[in-house]
């Protein structure tokens, strides 16, 4: 079976509506970022939550009353959500502050939370969980939040560019920091709590993203030594054809996976989930006509394969690969 | 390298892998016979998957340097006192700093003998008008500092364990080294757990030289206690005040007995049938303390908790090795009171910087979600490999399997904990897993459009694409190593998941994979076509 079959699309040819198209989304995903702003989880904002079950559920809105007339200070800013499956009868309480950093008090915020939902008589409820970030733990986490993902970022970038070279490690720069913003404004759209979890699945979309543009560009890299007369553009247009399929099947498979886990995977997971299915879909869309045109671009319109390949085998530290038929006959030998 | 090698090879190390990895689960879900160092290896849940508590603490280290600047003070001020040296004053200035004013100029020579003493951890600087400054050398500071975060750490340890906690976690952790991390599974009591992990646990015995008294005013000499001597509140009613009322001791700043010359402490009844606290000393403290009750009959001892005075009983006999601690304490408060004493003080105050509780329904749930999530993906996976490779999807999907028991099984052996983001690790490994067979299949339908032969394209598309799933492994493995390195708590469970993920998903995909192909084409020796 075949999904694309021998297919000479000419996917250079929309570079510049690529540009375009991911120009606009990035213009959008910014002004979305600047005026709605990106929720930050109780990891980095520090604040107290939590999780209470009831015997019977009581409507968003009881819950919010109660907390209103009970909770000191009347409690303006306090988020209130079911959490979980409805039939768990839980729901989510946030307040933005926590107790004191001083001995025992910091969870003095939570206790004065249940107290409240207690004098709000909405029935029977055990709190099943709290978490409680003093801002000290907040800030250190989003410090190290940031370290964890600029260091990751570099590692894969001085591989490509050690590995293939410099204009093919800026294709992938641009193409995973094109990821990243318009998977954060998606994040910011929709307004999901940037947590460590999301954190964690930012990066697996850059890992996926990497991965999908190294496929290509190892199959240009390989071309390249093959086809050395004609013009880069066709060659790299060529790589992406062959490639075609699997890019898009690796795509639908990894969707599967994480729509699975945002449809079954729970409360906690969703950010997670939605975060990798956005990232697949941009990321994709990203290997193709972001990474390979920024190549293009880079090294000129009429630059031959053969001026490209020979920097490429400077740059490369392995020898270039023997011949294909070469290499074929090597290989069924063993 | 024989086939038959190969599939040996293959089939060897799914046995290993999966009595490890996959075994003991089986085994304790369905109650089958299992060997104790087998099932000690069962995978681990971590916290939100388990419910219990996870607290980070900071450990107050100036007052570790507070109790050391003070304790040099005393020492100066005694050996001045021997030496005849008078100061018009000597006070601490800061936790690290204390000041000497007043001294005349031709006691300076003597002054300075007396001072050498303290020298080795204190830098001496001379002010205007005979004053003296001394500060705390940076590199006494630095090992004062760990040594408090170490003690703590060591004495929360001892308290942990004699809660009977089952697989608790304390660690340091910080950017300045000052935090304690402290992960107890499957604890429901919070408060309790919370309360005794902070408790300073500071026993004294100190004779009372003055009070009880209503006020602490009446205590006072010009305004200030007495030198040498301190003023703490106590119980009114243990006191001989009014229920509910705090009377005053005035005793001095230097315990005769401390907590550290406790051997053992337990729970009793006292004669009223009330819970109390008996301790025993150690050699050490039962000399100092028959020291210190032989020579004071008659007069008050007071038997101080944490600054506050629980009770002062009259002195009637000389006591060496034993001493009792009434209150009105519950069985809890006299229980948990013991395990305190028992586990030691702590050499600084702690503060809770973050705590979070995870119920075990909550645990519970997630795993549930977590476990569904990924049979619904492995299933769709399962069926698009079917319909889209056919045959060869069976080769596909056989790796895959192979690819989760190994990292099941290297998790399990290597003991790390599953989370939560440790599942979504897995999503991802069985994603890349599947992306790998299909990089190959698609390579290996090319060869075949372009009439290479059988054999040789299945060669082609194995050797070909190895270097790209090299490039994208490793790509892989260089972020995971970062994430690992700079990542906190959930951030690195993703990715050992995912490293481990890499590599197995390497040998399974390339080699496994590989020898299936093979073990095909042996069956049919004249095969000219694949189903794929």
């Amino acid at each position: 079976m075949h999904i694309f079959k021998d297919t000479t699309f000419d996917f250079l040819r929309w570079r510049w509506h690529a540009v375009a198209l991911s120009g606009v989304m990035l213009l959008a995903g910014s002004v979305m970022i600047v005026t709605r702003g990106l929720p930050l989880g109780i990891e980095f904002a520090g604040g107290t939550a939590i999780i209470a079950q009831f015997e019977d559920q009581p409507s968003i809105e009881a819950v919010r009353t109660a907390l209103t007339e009970a909770f000191p200070g009347g409690g303006q800013n306090i988020v209130v959500q079911g959490y979980g499956d409805p039939s768990l009868r839980q729901v989510l309480v946030r307040v933005p502050e926590v107790g004191d950093e001083s001995g025992a008090s910091l969870s003095t915020i939570a206790d004065e939370t249940s107290e409240a939902l207690r004098q709000g008589n909405l029935g029977e409820f055990t709190v099943i969980g709290t978490e409680i970030v003093g801002p000290a733990v907040g800030q250190e986490l989003a410090t190290k939040g940031i370290y964890a993902f600029a260091a990751s970022l570099m590692g894969i970038l001085a591989y490509i560019a050690f590995r293939f070279q410099l204009s093919f490690a800026v294709g992938a720069v641009v193409a995973t920091i094109h990821d990243i913003l318009i998977t954060v404004a998606f994040l910011s759209f929709f307004q999901y709590d940037l947590t460590l979890n999301v954190v964690a699945a930012i990066l697996t979309v850059t890992g996926y993203s990497t991965n999908d543009t190294i496929v290509i560009f190892d199959r240009v890299r390989e071309n390249l030594r093959s086809r050395r007369r004609e013009p880069l553009r066709d060659v790299v247009n060529r790589s992406i054809n062959q490639t075609l399929g699997r890019t898009v099947i690796t795509m639908g498979t990894t969707l599967f996976s994480a729509v699975a886990l945002f449809m079954f995977g729970g409360e906690v997971l969703r950010g997670f989930a939605f975060t990798m299915i956005v990232g697949v879909i941009t990321g994709t869309y990203s290997s193709v006509f972001v990474a390979a045109a920024v190549v293009t671009l880079w090294r000129g319109r009429n630059t031959t394969a053969r001026a490209t390949a020979q920097s490429a085998r400077v740059a490369s530290p392995r020898p270039a690969l023997p011949k294909r038929a070469k290499s074929n006959r090597r290989a069924s030998a063993s | 390298m024989t086939l038959r090698t190969k599939l040996l090879i293959a089939a060897g190390v799914l046995i290993v892998f999966a009595s490890v990895g996959v075994y003991p689960i089986l085994a304790s879900y369905f109650t089958l016979p299992i060997s104790a160092a087998l099932s000690d290896m069962q995978l681990k849940l971590g916290l939100d998957l388990k419910g219990g508590v996870h607290l980070v603490l900071r450990v107050q280290t100036d007052d570790a340097l507070e109790v050391e600047t003070e304790t040099a003070m005393e020492v100066l001020r005694e050996a001045l006192r021997t030496a005849e040296i008078t100061t018009t004053s000597i006070q601490t200035t800061s936790p690290v700093e204390f000041r000497v004013e007043g001294l005349s100029p031709e006691q300076e020579p003597g002054f300075r003998q007396a001072a050498a003493e303290a020298d080795a951890n204190f830098s001496r600087s001379p002010g205007v008008n005979g004053s003296y400054r001394f500060t705390m050398k940076p590199n006494v500071q630095l090992t004062l500092r760990s040594e408090a975060v170490d003690q703590a750490r060591q004495t929360i340890e001892r308290r942990v364990n004699e809660l009977g906690v089952a697989e608790p976690s304390i660690a340091e952790q910080g950017a300045d080294g000052d935090q304690i991390l402290v992960q107890l599974p499957g604890v429901t009591d919070v408060a309790r757990a919370k309360e005794i992990i902070r408790s300073t646990g500071l026993l004294e015995l100190k004779i009372v030289e003055q009070g009880p008294s209503s006020t602490r005013e009446a205590l006072l000499v010009n305004g200030e206690p007495p030198a040498n001597m301190e003023i703490v509140p106590g119980d009114g009613d243990a006191g001989g005040g009014a229920p509910g009322s705090t009377v005053y001791y005035l005793v001095p700043t230097v315990a005769a007995v401390t907590g550290r010359d406790l051997r053992t402490a337990r729970q009793i009844l006292d004669e009223n049938n009330l819970p109390a606290v008996s301790f025993d000393l150690n050699q050490e403290g039962a000399r100092k303390f028959g020291q210190v009750t032989g020579s004071n009959l008659g007069r008050q001892l007071a038997i101080i908790l944490d600054n506050r005075v629980s009770s002062a009983p009259t002195i009637e006999g000389r006591i060496t090795d034993r001493g009792r601690i009434t209150g009105r304490y519950t069985s809890q408060e006299a229980q948990n009171l013991s395990l305190l004493l028992r586990s030691g003080a702590l050499p600084a105050e702690l503060t809770y910087l973050q705590e979070q509780t995870i119920g075990p329904s909550l645990g519970a749930d997630s795993v549930r979600s977590g476990v569904i999530a990924s049979l619904v993906g492995l299933l769709l996976i399962v069926v698009f490999m079917l319909v889209y490779y056919r045959m060869s999807g069976v080769n596909a999907i056989v790796a895959l399997l192979f690819n989760l028991v190994i990292l099941l099984g290297f998790m399990s052996y290597i003991g790390a904990v599953m989370t939560l983001p440790g599942i979504a690790g897995f999503v991802l490994t069985m994603g890349i897993g599947v992306d790998s067979n299909v990089l190959i299949f698609e390579r290996i339908k090319e060869e075949l459009e372009a009439q290479r032969g059988l054999r040789a394209s299945i060669n082609a598309g194995f050797s070909r694409v190895f270097l790209t799933l090299l490039d994208t492994h490793i790509a892989a493995l260089i972020a995971a190593a970062f994430l690992f390195e700079f990542g906190t708590g959930p951030i690195r469970g993703f990715a050992v998941t995912l490293a481990i993920g890499m590599v197995s998903n390497l040998f399974t995909a390339t080699f496994v994979s590989k020898s299936l192909f093979e073990f095909q084409l042996s069956r049919r020796r004249q095969a000219t076509t694949l189903s794929i």
